[in-house]
């Protein structure tokens, strides 16, 4: 199997706020779109795509892969950048989101885009696909697969999401890890919501209670999501990581602001998103891989 | 195994699964909790090496079988029709239809036959929901025979299928295995001139009984069995058209099912007046098979006593009838 490239955090960071000024630019350039989920997700995809999954863009089906699925297909954009900036496919794609034709539709479709494991946007979903990867994986004798799933904290309230939990751990899947980017803001929100916090503590209470590891992850440290993500489960339990998120991460003014989630910036806000992206290092050449992720 | 003509198709979806895991590595199936029902426990006994119980939650089991697909493998879905079609069908729309993914949703227990379970687990309008899903080829098998090929050409097609099956067993139309099974090949079980009587599943060998009927009281009803809604025959439905009368006959819904898609058929390439026996836009009841045909009008004897009617131009009763209930 072999190795993810190994970057450094700081190098990580860069292709973060890379990927975050595709977002806004494709955004700006389609008049529409979600903005505040994929920039909380970001640091998350960066950190999968560029140190923990085993891929290779020239070999998008290769048996052996490590797959991903975005169960918050919302994020599609995210998702792009990253696989843009990752090689499979060109960034200047990017300019055709949510264009009539384009291969990047409004949510991610496996028929159509490159890198896509399974179309998403309906939420509740990716997980239990995600299980049929993992319980495939194992029945081929892949071993060393690894089937990783993107969730939203309000993707929770679904209750497929709970269907899976449980037959998950039922089948002992330990090839299967679930990450929530949980950023605590969904599109509209309960009234009178419980604080934060406790919410977050409830979620992982909650997959605890149906037979899963639970991990706690600073979503936007790119050191820490390196080691949390690439570790293996203790047990024989899957696997899941809360990540502690942002909506709106990286750009200041969007930051924990539910109105970004899925609002155009004008632009003025637009100049003023990727002045603050550059100085975080979005500019910055993307590094030389050599087919890293795959290579074999 | 050779497949008895009068078994029901939940027996032979179990035993045709069976002989299929062992042509074919990839071959699992995912049951709701509901194998002793939908038979499917036929399979977790032969082979349970292939058999995953997914519990009682239908969203992720169409799921989960998506994400088998995905691997190489390919995966069947049992449960009741109810389920697999409406409980899950947001499921089957995103990763199955859309993805085209080899998925085969078998929905056990279709129609009103569902063994005395009311309403609730009647599925009435499977074939109207599932018909107007882009990508997912729709098979509505007549008889055992019937779907044990259908099966083994569902085995074979790459993209998802759903296979909609019968509880009990029933009169058959074929008495011998079918050969070059095509869904897209209806087949004529009598020729009429006067009209054209129109079926697709066990509804089809209800139509060969109720033109014997008509043929003894001098009318001379053709029958033309659809063994699937999509693809369909279009030539065939053309041709039913001829005598310029059809009544097409359905253990459904008339809203977007059978008798929708020969009425869209003909009114376009033929004109011919198309009348729709079926379940008038209401839910079913429980009661006895027998009686419940009945009460729907969908019997042959009904059907050739509606089909009198028609060409008397006496006005059909109000379907169902139900009697009044009294302690």
């Amino acid at each position: 199997m072999p190795a993810s490239p190994s970057l450094a955090p700081e190098v990580l960071a860069a292709l973060a706020a890379r990927g975050r000024r595709h977002v806004v630019q494709a955004v700006a350039h389609a008049g529409a779109g979600h903005i505040g989920g994929p920039l909380s997700a970001m640091d998350i995809l960066v950190a999968l795509y560029f140190g923990v999954l085993r891929i290779d863009p020239a070999r998008t089906a290769w048996p052996e892969r490590d797959r991903f699925i975005l169960s918050k297909g919302h994020s599609a954009l995210g998702l792009y950048a990253v696989l843009a900036m990752r090689g499979f496919f060109p960034e200047a794609w990017l300019d055709s989101f949510d264009a009539l034709g384009s291969p990047l539709q409004g949510h991610p479709d496996m028929l159509r885009c490159p890198g896509v494991e399974m179309s998403t946007g309906s939420l509740g979903q990716g997980l239990s696909a995600g299980l049929g990867m993992a319980l495939g994986a194992q029945r081929l004798g892949l071993r060393e697969t690894r089937v990783f799933v993107l969730l939203g904290d309000g993707e929770c309230q679904e209750g497929q999401i709970w269907e899976c939990a449980h037959a998950a751990a039922r089948y002992r899947a330990r090839q299967l890890r679930a990450i929530v980017d949980w950023n605590g803001l969904p599109q509209y929100a309960w009234p009178a919501a419980a604080p934060l916090g406790l919410e977050r503590v409830e979620l992982a209470a909650r997959f605890a209670a149906f037979g899963w590891e639970v991990a706690e992850v600073d979503g936007h440290d790119p050191a820490a999501l390196l080691e949390a993500l690439a570790r293996e489960p203790t047990g024989d339990a899957p696997l899941v990581h809360i990540a502690r998120t942002q909506k709106g991460r990286g750009v200041s003014f969007m930051e924990d602001q539910a109105a970004w989630h899925a609002r155009v910036p004008t632009p003025d806000e637009l100049a003023r998103a990727i002045r603050e992206l550059d100085a975080a290092g979005a500019t910055a050449p993307l590094p030389e891989l050599h087919a890293g992720g795959g290579g074999r | 195994m050779s497949v008895r003509p009068d078994e029901a198709q939940r027996v032979v979806f179990g035993q045709t699964l069976v002989e299929l895991m062992a042509e074919d590595p990839r071959v699992l199936l995912l049951d709701g909790d509901l194998a002793n029902s939908t038979r499917a426990d036929i399979v977790a006994t032969a082979r349970p090496d292939r058999f995953l119980e997914m519990g009682i939650a239908e969203q992720n089991l169409v799921g989960t079988a998506a994400g088998l697909a995905t691997m190489g493998f390919r995966p069947w879905i049992s449960t009741f029709a109810v389920f697999a079609v409406k409980r899950a069908l947001d499921q089957v729309r995103m990763v199955v239809a859309q993805t085209r993914l080899p998925v085969r949703l078998a929905g056990a227990y279709s129609g009103l036959l569902t063994g005395f379970t009311g309403k609730t687990h009647q599925a009435v309008e499977d074939l109207a929901v599932m018909r107007a899903m882009p990508h997912l080829t729709v098979l509505v098998p007549a008889d055992a025979l019937e779907c044990a090929a259908a099966m083994r050409w569902a085995a074979e097609h790459p993209g998802p299928v759903y296979l909609r099956l019968g509880r009990d067993p029933a009169p058959p139309i074929f008495d011998a295995p079918l050969r070059g099974y095509d869904p897209a090949r209806a087949s004529w079980l009598r020729r009429g001139a006067d009209l054209t009587l129109v079926g697709t599943g066990l509804q089809s060998a209800r139509l060969a009984e109720a033109a014997r009927l008509l043929a003894a009281e001098g009318v001379q009803a053709g029958v033309l069995h659809l063994p699937a809604l999509k693809p369909f025959d279009r030539a065939a439905v053309l041709e039913a058209g001829a005598p310029g009368l059809v009544v097409t006959v359905e253990e459904h819904t008339v809203l977007g099912g059978l008798g929708s898609l020969v009425a869209e058929t003909l009114s376009q390439e033929r004109p011919a007046r198309v009348i729709r026996f079926g379940i008038p836009d209401v839910f079913g009841e429980s009661g006895p098979n027998a009686e419940l045909l009945e009460a729907f009008g969908l019997s042959g004897t009904q059907v050739a006593g509606r089909v009198l009617r028609l060409l008397q131009g006496i006005p059909d009763p109000v379907f169902p009838i139900i009697p009044d209930f009294q302690v």
